[in-house]
């Protein structure tokens, strides 16, 4: 970092190059061996093949990136704007070797791009934030909220959406529901929760079991699956009640792995690791989506005279999915207004200020534990039903770390927040499948950014369940 | 103007261990009047409230809420939330237990748990939007409000609780236990941190529950200026055991209860 004194005496441009030069050298030093040199291995043996384009291209990118942000620390603003916008576009359309090299370039330019443009908007945001800071949050969450539903309900007539779109959409869809069933436990009850896929679990092996076993139906599953899900929930409810905060995570921890370890040996049952394949899809009120429909019923194409396409069930699971969501949301949104939302809300800000107003802590984390369960059992059953084969491998521990990071980067307690952080954590690792082998590391470094700048979740704003109404005039 | 018989506590011993935190303490605290318990710190004043409450459960004694003559509440056998709510007896704490995230109008309706719960029948009538949990919805808000009319702090009804002043959060508590509808409102060194003016408002605040809510209040309290101005009756602590009891012009004369709290020897300033 250069000093006060050293910026007067030099030129911007020549100061800022000199910091970008210093740190490109540091970066050459560190690609050099690391990025230059790959051991490959061939016929011959383990032989060192050279990378230097890379290793070229990668100290430039740091070059540039740290010239960009050393010109904006000397307040040029608009320039740097453009620069990183440049960059972020050029990146898209000029050939790189590497796919990775390409993210790194698109992603540092939009991030440069992004602190320009906080550095334009945030004087003028502080001010105007100061003014009516309510007022704004209030109508900002149910505008972006009718937004994304409209979204969300036309996403499947959209020019670009695919088969294999949908059938992510459908999964980010599932998290998001398991999101904001795992936030009526975490994010409202104060309860930590690290064994929340064993509902998930529950719900999809409930559906798959009486599939096989009783050749139930998706519709006629679904309610039975929440309810099991939900019995679990009190199951798991009723010895951890005396616990909080780290003993609480360890036994629901222990809980999870339970269930995965019995789903796993319950070979009798569950056909163990092998899995149970065959679940059915669910009918468009009783008519399959079949190309030739069993003797006596009618498929969905025939009844609408639509020429047969896969597509078709694809499109009614997302379909299916999302009303479930959006139920869930009204639900839940409606029960955070009411006595026992509330109540969930005080549990988490003060257990014993709870009990000293007559609030019976057993009962409200239960209901908490039920309710949050029951959302999970409803997700995986349709998981179950998108998939058409479950096993035990499917509800590992990575599985609540993920629904957990769900929640918690998206802001406890909020909704909207949920969702934007489902499509972060789950549509966009799928959609850049070709990186997968960085996906981890992407996935832990965006953790590590959002705990640095926002330590509360991406939205964590909390808006009152309830406002003073106006002082209305008493009658006489 | 004091009322009825309201609580009784009879022979109340508390052990932890070895230790004897209250020992075979008898009194009694009547409607419409304020009754301090007063005593030197570790003199077993907040260990009293925990049992009354719920808290911990007496080693020995007996504790009996009689609400308007009819069959008394036996508290020893009561779990805390039961007591709060069938028994009626609402408490503060010594260090603040808002719901700090919550806004203040919300930590009133949270006090008013029991009563919606029951008009939104397991939530269903809540969900459902039904007229009876709406009206009941709109009396709690009228409670809360006439409550934060009280403390003045409407204009702050929809505010984070934990982003209010001390003071104000001191009768925010207060508010909130009232908004629970209680028999007995015991509160824990309610003017702990307060400056003059706001002792002042807080004694005219408690004067104005005893003569409109008609209830007993349990009061601990180091500021003598609180506990001689407005309490009917005086309980003095001293190791756990009661050394005296009586109006407070009495207690300010006794000589065990100078000798035990208000005693110049401890340095402390003498009363009033």
């Amino acid at each position: 970092m250069t000093t006060a004194a050293t910026d007067r005496e030099t030129p911007p441009f020549a100061a800022a190059a000199r910091e970008a030069a210093l740190t490109a050298a540091v970066a050459l030093a560190l690609t050099g061996p690391m990025i230059g040199l790959h051991a490959a291995s061939q016929a011959t043996g383990l032989v060192i093949e050279t990378r230097w384009p890379e290793v070229a291209i990668a100290v430039a990118l740091v070059f540039l990136g740290r010239f960009l942000l050393a010109l904006l620390g000397r307040a040029f603003v608009w320039p740097v704007l453009a620069a990183g916008l440049a960059v972020a576009g050029g990146g898209l359309f000029v050939p790189f070797p590497n796919a990775l090299l390409k993210a790194v370039c698109v992603a540092g330019g939009l991030i440069v791009a992004l602190r320009a443009a906080l550095m334009l908007v945030r004087p003028r945001m502080t001010a105007a934030a100061r003014a009516k800071p309510a007022l704004a949050a209030r109508w900002v969450a149910p505008a972006a909220g009718a937004a994304m539903t409209a979204f969300a309900l036309l996403l499947p007539v959209m020019p670009f959406a695919d088969r294999q779109l949908l059938d992510l959409a459908t999964l980010v869809v599932i998290y998001i529901l398991l999101g904001w069933g795992l936030n009526i436990v975490v994010g409202l009850a104060g309860l930590l929760d690290l064994g929340y896929v064993a509902f998930y679990a529950v719900g999809a092996y409930s559906f798959a079991l009486l599939a096989q076993y009783f050749a139930f139906s998706f519709w006629e599953a679904l309610p039975l699956a929440g309810l099991f899900a939900a019995m679990f929930g009190v199951l798991l409810g009723f010895p951890v009640l005396r616990l909080r905060g780290d003993y609480l995570a360890i036994v629901t921890l222990g809980f999870g792995e339970m269930i995965r370890i019995v789903l796993t040996n319950w070979v009798a049952l569950t056909r163990g690791p092998n899995g149970i394949s065959g679940i059915p899809k669910p009918s468009f009120f009783g008519a399959p989506f079949a190309r030739s429909p069993p003797e006596g019923t009618e498929a969905f194409h025939q009844i609408f005279d639509l020429a047969f396409s896969p597509m078709h069930r694809v499109i009614f699971l997302y379909y299916v999915a999302l009303t479930l969501a959006l139920l869930a949301n009204v639900f839940i949104l409606r029960i955070r207004t009411l006595p026992i939302g509330r109540a969930w809300e005080a549990l988490r800000e003060d257990e014993i200020a709870c009990r000293a107003l007559g609030l019976n802590p057993t009962s409200i984390k239960l209901s908490a534990f039920s309710l949050g369960a029951m959302f999970g059992g409803i997700a995986g059953c349709v998981f179950a039903a998108r998939q058409s084969f479950i096993s035990p491998e499917s509800f590992s521990f990575i599985e609540s770390a993920i629904i957990l990071a769900i929640v918690v980067l998206g802001g406890m307690g909020s909704q909207i927040g949920v969702v934007c952080a489902a499509v972060l954590l789950i549509g966009l690792p799928e959609w850049f499948r070709e990186l997968q082998d960085y996906r981890m590391l992407a996935f832990g470094g965006l953790m590590v950014m959002i705990m640095v700048w926002r330590p509360r979740g991406l939205l964590s704003h909390r808006d009152p369940t309830v406002r003073l109404p106006a002082a209305r005039e008493t009658p006489p | 103007m004091t009322g009825a018989p309201l609580l009784h506590v009879e022979h109340l011993t508390m052990r932890f261990g070895g230790l004897v935190a209250v020992d075979n303490l008898s009194f009694e605290a009547r409607e419409a009047a304020i009754t301090a318990v007063i005593g030197p710190n570790g003199a077993g004043k907040t260990t009293v409230f925990n049992c009354l409450t719920g808290f911990y459960p007496p080693t020995v004694g007996r504790l009996t809420l009689t609400r308007g003559g009819e069959a008394g509440f036996q508290l020893e056998r009561m779990e805390g939330h039961r007591i709060a709510r069938e028994a009626g007896i609402a408490r503060t704490f010594q260090n603040i237990r808002l719901f700090p995230q919550m806004s203040v109008l919300e930590n009133l309706m949270v006090a008013q748990h029991a009563e919606l719960m029951r008009a939104s029948v397991f939530s269903v009538a809540g969900l459902l939007g039904l007229p009876g949990y709406r009206a009941a919805a709109r009396g709690a808000i009228d409670r809360a409000r006439l409550w934060l009319d009280r403390i003045g702090l409407t204009e702050r009804a929809d505010d984070d609780a934990g982003n209010l002043p001390y003071g104000d959060q001191r009768r925010l508590e207060i508010a909130r236990a009232m908004c629970a509808r209680p028999a007995l409102l015991c509160l824990d060194e309610p003017a702990a941190g307060l400056n003059a003016r706001e002792t002042a408002g807080l004694n005219a605040l408690l004067l104005e529950i005893r003569e409109t809510e008609r209830i007993g209040i349990l009061l601990i309290e180091h500021d003598m200026s609180v506990v001689m101005g407005i309490s009917d009756h005086i309980v003095v602590l001293d190791y756990g055991r009661k050394i005296a009891e009586g109006k407070p012009a009495a207690m300010r004369d006794n000589p065990d209860v100078i000798r035990a709290y208000l005693g110049q020897e401890h340095g402390e300033a003498p009363p009033c």
